[in-house]
């Protein structure tokens, strides 16, 4: 017994160099850690560099864009100002960055939120689309989803082929008639006609229908029988059984509605008041060569922030949530 | 059917089979009643813009005069197909837009994929520490927008900015290039490398296929277009890792210790066993890079100039720019022509690929 166990290692491992494939395989958890961690930071530092040059005045992201460490003092004026109070002049990078420090600034968050509260705007047009829309679909998908599922009626199975031909429409084929239908039905700009395109999907649909094949049909069953109504049943005692379904739903469809450019540009592209974040991103970026990357770094950060806390709380909802639709798909 | 007969069981009247019919219709409206108002968005904002899509491009409606009008547009046929495609003053433009987003799937669909794999299959190795903090890192880029992705590289890779930086710091004899501005085919650079030019091999120059030289053919994508490649690359990695990742770990552990009893190395379980069981996830994740990259727009709306336009158009962005693009000679028919003519093409590369990798099925 005891023997035993002091071969065994041995065999399992020679000494070290008798043999090249030992040796690559002892190499092996080194190299994959070096592969994880060069790409863990060509992944992250973007967004490092791009939070700490937000709160730096423009010259010094132009002149200085690695120096990431912020030192007091905090709040530097990026404006040079003369004795009257009047600007002079930028604050020139030398003074702001000190190697790999620099004095933080919110200059550029400043004028975002300052210039005629348009920011603020797009903020809540953008919490206002990505809740409605998500709502919408929980209710109206999760509904189709269970239909198709469970529901005997004549033209079940056609509905689900025209379910995955919607799901091969590329985004780009509708950009055009969807923009002159909601002209002709004067919806162009309005949360209404938002609201309308956007309201169902039939990725959502068919996320749903698949869930509700994979449970067990009996307690819906045994409510129906007690002669309750199907639509109360449903949000009483079906909707419940879903959850992780539509945590899912929710948040795939947050997410894409949140960040949503495509649609917004051709729904409510044409009315500034309309927009939503990822549009005053780009018109905050401006059209000429003369960027002002403390305005976009700024509105960036601020465009990426909710999305980013609802991420690092719902985490494992959001890798679940890919992996789910992924092994379905 | 169960529902059915056990609400028609209930009922202990002579005439069941009418009860039971009744029951069948009942749940056959709630049927139709549950699918209505999300198939009601489908049919008027997915189905419906199809056909108007299809529609107006046999039209020369130019998206201008009003619709209600007299005389508003014209039926002109299939001339807007072949205006674009074969003859026309937008024939160069459509084929340009096509190359560069060919280049573009080809360089993005394959990198993302293959680096997806192999950063699952380490993360899923059972001596790995802190793969929580690994999938998060990989994972993070794709929840942010694609116009913030494009604002970051714009930063990133800008004449001053922090890639110019680093390379500078590691070659300080690199002259900082601007990335997003650069108009070079990526391609001719390395022919160029092997003293191939257009002056060295003039047949390449005098060849034209479709108003494009053979030359421009094999230009490859512009230092701008591949600055775009790499945002792409950068932003998907993370959700197809995290697929693989998934799939990876459904596959039973006793498939690897058959293996192992067998005395098979790690690269013969690889190529045997992971791969071919990863096949149906493959096709998963190469038909979604096909269809985003197609397609690709956001990127290129945000990243375009007026200088490098021509070099960084897609076919999408072709679409919109024919539609809202020239303010002063919009052409909704050709846009919608040249929409549906992406749509029959992300199909047949669809279907291509399926045909390539064997479609869906795993083998055993």
């Amino acid at each position: 017994m005891a023997s035993a166990r002091v071969v065994q290692p041995a065999q399992a491992e020679p000494p070290v160099g008798s043999n090249p494939r030992t040796l690559i395989r002892r190499a092996l958890p080194y190299i994959g850690y070096a592969v994880l961690i060069f790409v863990a930071f060509i992944e992250i530092t973007p967004f490092a560099l791009t939070i700490a040059n937000s709160f730096k005045c423009d010259p010094a992201i132009t002149a200085f864009p690695a120096s990431f460490i912020p030192v007091p003092p905090f709040g530097v004026d990026c404006d040079v100002r003369d004795e009257t109070g009047a600007v002079v002049g930028r604050l020139p990078a030398t003074a702001q960055v000190n190697g790999a420090t620099f004095n933080p600034t919110t200059s550029g968050y400043d004028q975002i939120f300052s210039d005629g509260e348009a920011l603020p705007r797009w903020a809540f047009n953008t919490v206002i689309y990505a809740v409605g829309i998500t709502i919408l679909r929980l209710i109206f998908d999760s509904m189709a989803g269970y239909s198709l599922a469970r529901l005997k009626f004549p033209g079940n199975r056609v509905l689900f082929f025209i379910l995955l031909g919607v799901l091969m429409i590329p985004a780009v084929v509708l950009l055009i008639p969807r923009f002159i239908m909601l002209q002709q039905l004067g919806l162009l700009n309005t949360f209404t006609g938002y609201f309308l395109v956007l309201g169902a999907d039939a990725f959502g649909i068919l996320l749903m229908k698949q869930f509700f094949e994979s449970i067990p049909g009996e307690i819906e069953e045994a409510a129906s029988v007690d002669g309750a109504n199907r639509l109360i049943t449903f949000f009483r005692i079906v909707l419940p059984m879903a959850t992780p379904a539509l945590v899912a739903l929710t948040i795939f469809s947050f997410q894409g509605q949140w960040n949503n450019f495509m649609d917004a540009l051709i729904i409510v592209g044409t009315d500034e008041s309309m927009y939503n974040l990822p549009l005053g991103l780009n018109q905050l970026r401006g059209s000429g060569q003369d960027i002002q990357f403390d305005l976009v770094l700024a509105g960036s950060v601020i465009t990426t922030l909710p999305m980013a806390i609802i991420f690092f709380v719902f985490q494992r909802y959001f890798v679940e949530g890919v992996s789910y639709s992924g092994l379905k798909g | 059917m169960a529902a059915a007969n056990s609400a028609a069981a209930k009922n202990v009247t002579p005439d069941r089979s009418q009860a039971r019919g009744r029951a069948k219709m009942q749940e056959a409206i709630s049927g139709y009643g549950f699918v209505l108002p999300a198939f009601v968005i489908l049919l008027v904002f997915m189905i419906l813009p199809l056909v108007v899509a299809g529609y107006f491009s046999l039209t020369d409606w130019n998206g201008v005069r009003p619709l209600s009008g007299e005389g508003a547009y014209e039926f002109i046929g299939l001339e807007n197909y072949q205006r674009l495609l074969v003859e026309g003053r937008r024939v160069d433009d459509f084929y340009n837009a096509l190359k560069n987003t060919v280049y573009y799937v080809l360089g993005v669909v394959p990198t993302q994929t293959i680096l997806a794999l192999v950063l699952a299959v380490i993360v899923n190795q059972k001596w790995l520490k802190g793969r929580g903090f690994f999938r998060t890192a990989f994972y993070f880029p794709s929840i942010t927008s694609s116009i913030v992705v494009s604002m970051i590289f714009l930063f990133l890779f800008s004449n001053t900015g922090p890639v110019n930086g680093a390379i500078r710091a590691l070659f300080p004899q690199y002259t900082p290039i601007s990335w997003l501005a650069d108009n070079t085919g990526v391609l001719h650079s390395i022919l160029g490398i092997f003293g191939i030019t257009e002056a060295s091999a003039p047949v390449l120059g005098d060849t034209e296929i479709f108003r494009i030289s053979l030359w421009e053919w094999l230009s490859g994508p512009s230092v701008a277009m591949f600055t775009i490649m790499l945002l792409a690359i950068w932003t998907t990695i993370g959700t197809m890792m995290v697929v693989y990742l998934a799939a990876l770990q459904n596959i039973p552990s006793q498939v690897y210790e058959a293996a192992a009893v067998d005395g098979a190395t790690q690269w013969q379980v690889f190529r045997g066993i992971t791969l071919p069981l990863l096949r149906p996830t493959t096709f998963f994740v190469v038909t979604l890079g096909l269809i985003g990259t197609f397609q690709v727009f956001d990127q290129i709306f945000v990243l375009n100039t007026d200088n490098t336009k021509e070099s960084t158009m897609s076919v999408a962005y072709l679409v919109y720019d024919l539609a809202f693009g020239a303010i002063s000679d919009p052409q909704m028919g050709r846009a919608t022509a040249a929409a549906i003519t992406l749509f029959i093409i992300i199909f047949l590369a669809t279907i291509l690929q399926r045909r390539l990798t064997g479609g869906d099925r795993p083998v055993d």
